[in-house]
């Protein structure tokens, strides 16, 4: 038996070993090593003892980046914030990507857009505990007081005599020292800061424009076979029979074989099956095995989804919408009769499609079984729970499974689930060498965890001042009775509520066979969409401005009853500050012009505003609409709050810049439909994404400094921008569209 | 069957089938993973490189098809990384994941080799075949700007066309 685990003490301390050679390595221990043992518990395991800074002998820093990358720049971030501490010269630091290690690390992830309020202050500390103990050595050596001992570009220097000491020089004395409370260390200053709110470019950046194989597609083993995996068409659909002879025959095919999910027990799978029934064909290349897939015949078992279709979606969420809701999420007062007694009452029905995730890279993983051990090569965003599902899958213990953290060529939420990486997994144990799983594109797009549909079906209540006095959503979803989908649901204190006094949120359900998942901003992608068009459109019942009837309903609301949202997904305002968000409003409002503008017809500019994953942010695009509907974006301008510092101001923009351009593919052009059960749309060229003539000329970004910790940007900036566009779009021509993409009701881009 | 390749000024020789499109031979088995498989149907245009100076999606050309003409991959753009196009995108820092990258610059070689001082209308146009699902492309037109002053400015010879005349 262990000991009571609820006794152990959770402080973060710094660990100190002495490093071969003379350097020292200097790592954060959160809690103990029992509870990194005691998978399975209710508490998240904390991590035990591991290495962030390494200073070699002869001077040079090496910072561990621990988090999976992506494209959202955390394999720079994250050692900024420890070598801005250490105080050491940017330039001269070395960083090193972990593998994936729950014993050493924290929360290696990579959604919710919460690496940066996760690790702002505890990166913090760990620089500055490194600083410290060097400047403990440094004042020991010279028998000076501490006090009188600064440090600069990694070194320790006493002023009064004239020394000073090079942080590699003095690596073998702080192998033997105690180290200090992480939270008794002293942080600079912002004021002083050298590198944080200094761009500092992209880590890999310079293997990235030579074409160093640094992607997970890349890896590389010796005696490696490439393999694809064909899978049913329709979710859920198990392998008959299959011609596998006459496959393994083709040029180049080593071989080929049959995949049936085995038993498979656990509490994470709910929401991510992993393995699927399938065929796995392993090549030479991974063209032999793709060429090889193409000759396949296959007998399914399609099972019972096999009949769905996006239009039967479609017709019985009209039907859902006629009968009483379901589910009551929340009700505020009495909206019936504020209805009822409401100067004008505005209905709206809106809806939005499923859609892909289509990160550039499709899913693959590498895995080499050897040793009864498995070794891995992947770009999850979830490693932890990936390594969780390939033990379950496979019947190994996790301590068995090593994951290296390979770039990813995006993920935007796909990768938060692991499917491609159990395949793996399962299909190098099976073949008994190294393998490269790979997916087509048509694999990617055809088995993802898609954005979902849905539709809203809104009523407003005007009083005759213009002002809201009901709102009423019944939210048609996909689920099982109360129960949503991963990412199909509104949460109870969705915007407006607290600004409207009655206030309902009414919810029906009806299953689905595809599944769904988190795409960037998930839920705020859709939903700021269809809250901010109505209230564009109530704006314009009211005959008001929508700039100061938005600044109008953020004064209505009640005092926030809980603290704002600590949990990484979603958005909602409970507890949400009103006045962060009537600042970027204002700002916006100012920085574009907003009313100060006169447009000949066809021109005209739309706003909107969204809180998700802790970030403030409003949004004004113009845009031109000619007479065949063809829209230009001629400008977008942001303002964002995402707290007191910008830790990369050049990735910060270029991240928010990204966020819209991905908004925009949205709102003009990306639907999956469903056919007898099958996704219809395969590639690119039938689920659509904003080209380089397409981008706008110009997205300017402007950051509000406030007093609160910093947050994430990976995701908040990318909802407004849909209802934007769609509200410009609207002032320009006068149709408002209600359903997602445009191009279904002819728009397109000019 | 057996193709001589110029790759990157040297003779490469695979065994391969006559289909088998150049974007797998270079990746699996000549070891350049510069270039990128993202559609597989000529949409994205991660996979370009130049086939006898020009910008090819190597997804959709048959490695039959290229004969003697000579293949530059992103690994081949310049001994040492300091094409215009490298060092632009360097300074104006441009990728957020990097996928797309090696495709979206070897498309930027290849225009500026034949429009050394490109219009935002003709980067549109001579780009709009690479797709960036991480949205960089404001920084890839200023990229493209600032390496066509970098050339101008005779800091390198090294463009596209240059080198594929080896």
């Amino acid at each position: 038996m262990r000991p009571e685990k609820k006794q152990m003490e959770r402080r973060s301390f710094l660990k100190i070993s002495a490093l071969a050679g003379g350097g020292v390595i200097l790592g954060l221990q959160t809690g103990s090593q029992l509870f990194a043992q005691g998978r399975g518990g209710a508490p998240p395991a904390p991590p035990d003892p591991h290495n962030y800074i390494r200073v070699a002998a002869d001077g040079t820093v090496t910072i561990v980046a621990k988090n999976p990358e992506l494209g959202q720049g955390v394999k720079t971030m994250l050692p900024m914030l420890i070598a801005e501490e250490l105080d050491v010269d940017w330039k001269r630091v070395k960083i090193e990507q972990a593998d994936f290690d729950d014993s050493k690390y924290p929360a290696q992830s990579a959604g919710g857009s919460t690496a940066t309020p996760t690790n702002w202050t505890p990166m913090r500390q760990v620089g500055a505990a490194g600083r410290a103990l060097f400047v403990t050595a440094a004042a020991q050596t010279w028998s000076v007081p501490e006090g009188e001992c600064t440090t600069a570009s990694g070194r320790v220097m006493h002023k009064a005599s004239n020394r000073s000491l090079g942080y590699g020089e003095l690596a073998s004395k702080v192998a033997g020292l105690a180290a200090p409370a992480l939270a008794n260390v002293t942080l600079k200053d912002p004021a002083d800061y050298k590198i944080i709110g200094h761009t500092q470019p992209a880590t890999d950046l310079h293997d990235l424009v030579t074409g160093k194989p640094i992607f997970t597609i890349d890896t590389k083993l010796p005696g490696m076979l490439f393999a694809v995996f064909e899978k049913c068409g329709v979710v859920g659909g198990k392998v008959t029979s299959a011609n596998l002879d006459e496959i393994k025959k083709m040029p180049g095919v080593k071989q080929a074989f049959v995949v049936d999910r085995p038993e498979v027990k656990g509490p994470s799978l709910l929401s991510d099956p992993g393995l699927v029934s399938g065929i796995a064909v392993l090549a030479e290349t991974w063209w032999h095995a793709q060429a090889a897939r193409k000759a396949l015949k296959v007998e399914w078992n399609e099972g019972p989804i096999a009949s769905q279709s996006s239009a039967e979606y479609a017709k019985r969420a009209e039907e859902l919408s006629k009968q009483a809701p379901q589910t009551t999420v929340r009700a505020d007062g009495d909206v019936d009769a504020a209805l009822k007694s409401a100067a004008k009452v505005v209905e709206a029905a809106y809806s939005y499609p499923f859609i892909s995730h289509a990160p550039l890279e499709p899913q693959g993983a590498s895995a080499h079984f050897h040793d009864g051990k498995m070794e891995m090569w992947t770009n999850s965003q979830q490693p932890g729970s990936g390594r969780r599902q390939v033990a379950q899958t496979l019947g190994m213990a996790e301590a068995d499974i090593t994951l290296h953290m390979t770039r990813g060529g995006g993920g935007f939420g796909r990768r938060l689930t692991n499917d491609y990486l159990v395949e793996a997994a399962y299909i190098a144990k099976q073949a008994g060498v190294p393998v490269k799983l790979l997916w087509s594109r048509e694999d990617d797009m055809t088995h993802d965890y898609y954005r979902p549909g849905g539709f809203q079906y809104l009523k407003a209540g005007l009083d005759a001042s213009g002002k809201v006095v009901a709102w009423r959503n019944h939210f048609v979803t996909y689920g099982e009775g109360e129960r949503a989908m991963s990412s199909a649901t509104i949460g109870p204190s969705e915007f407006p509520q607290r600004f409207v006094s009655n206030y309902s949120l009414l919810q029906s359900t009806q299953s689905l066979g595809i599944r769904t998942g988190a795409l960037r901003a998930p839920g705020s992608n859709a939903i700021a969409f269809v809250t901010h068009s109505f209230i564009d459109e109530v704006a314009h019942a009211a005959g008001k401005d929508p700039v100061q009837f938005r600044l109008d309903l953020l004064d209505a609301g009640a005092a926030p009853q809980q603290p704002a949202p600590q949990g990484g997904r979603g958005g909602g305002m409970p507890g949400v500050n009103a006045e962060r968000m009537k600042g970027v409003l204002q700002l916006v409002a100012e920085k574009s012009g907003w009313g100060k503008k006169t447009y000949p017809k066809g021109t005209a500019m739309g706003v909107a505003f969204h809180f998700s994953h802790r970030g403030y942010f409003a949004e004004v695009a113009e845009v031109t609409v000619d007479a065949a509907n063809k829209v230009k974006i001629n400008k977008i301008w942001v303002a964002a709050d995402v707290g007191s510092q910008i830790i990369n101001p050049g990735a910060a923009e270029n991240i928010v810049q990204g966020g819209i351009i991905d908004g925009l593919s949205e709102l003009m052009s990306q639907e999956i439909t469903v056919d007898k059960g099958r996704v219809v749309e395969t590639n690119y060229n039938r689920h659509g994404m904003v080209r380089m003539a397409q981008a706008p000329p110009a997205i300017e970004v402007h950051f509000l400094k406030t007093t609160y910790d910093p947050t994430g940007l990976g995701e908040p900036a990318l909802p407004p921008i849909l209802p934007a566009v769609a509200n410009a779009i609207f002032s320009a021509t006068g149709k408002r569209v209600r359903s997602l993409p445009l191009s279904k009701s002819g728009f397109g881009w000019a | 069957m057996a193709f001589k390749l110029s790759v990157n000024g040297h003779t490469r020789t695979v065994d391969a089938p006559p289909d088998m499109p150049l974007l797998w031979v270079l990746r699996d088995m000549l070891d350049l993973r510069g270039a990128k498989y993202g559609c597989g149907i000529g949409q994205c245009g991660a996979c370009t490189v130049h086939v006898g100076g020009v910008a090819m999606r190597a997804c959709l050309t048959p490695i039959s098809a290229v004969g003697a003409k000579p293949i530059t991959t992103l690994e081949g753009l310049s001994p040492d990384g300091t094409h215009p196009c490298q060092l632009a995108w360097q300074e104006i820092d441009v990728p957020q994941c990097g996928y797309c990258q090696a495709g979206q610059i070897m498309s930027a070689a290849a225009l500026l080799a034949k429009t050394p001082k490109p219009t935002d209308k003709e980067i549109d146009s001579a780009m709009n075949g690479n797709l960036c699902r991480c949205g960089t492309y404001l920084r890839i037109r200023q990229a493209i700007h600032k390496a066509a002053d970098l050339a101008g400015s005779g800091f390198t010879k090294s463009g596209a066309a240059v080198r594929n005349e080896e």
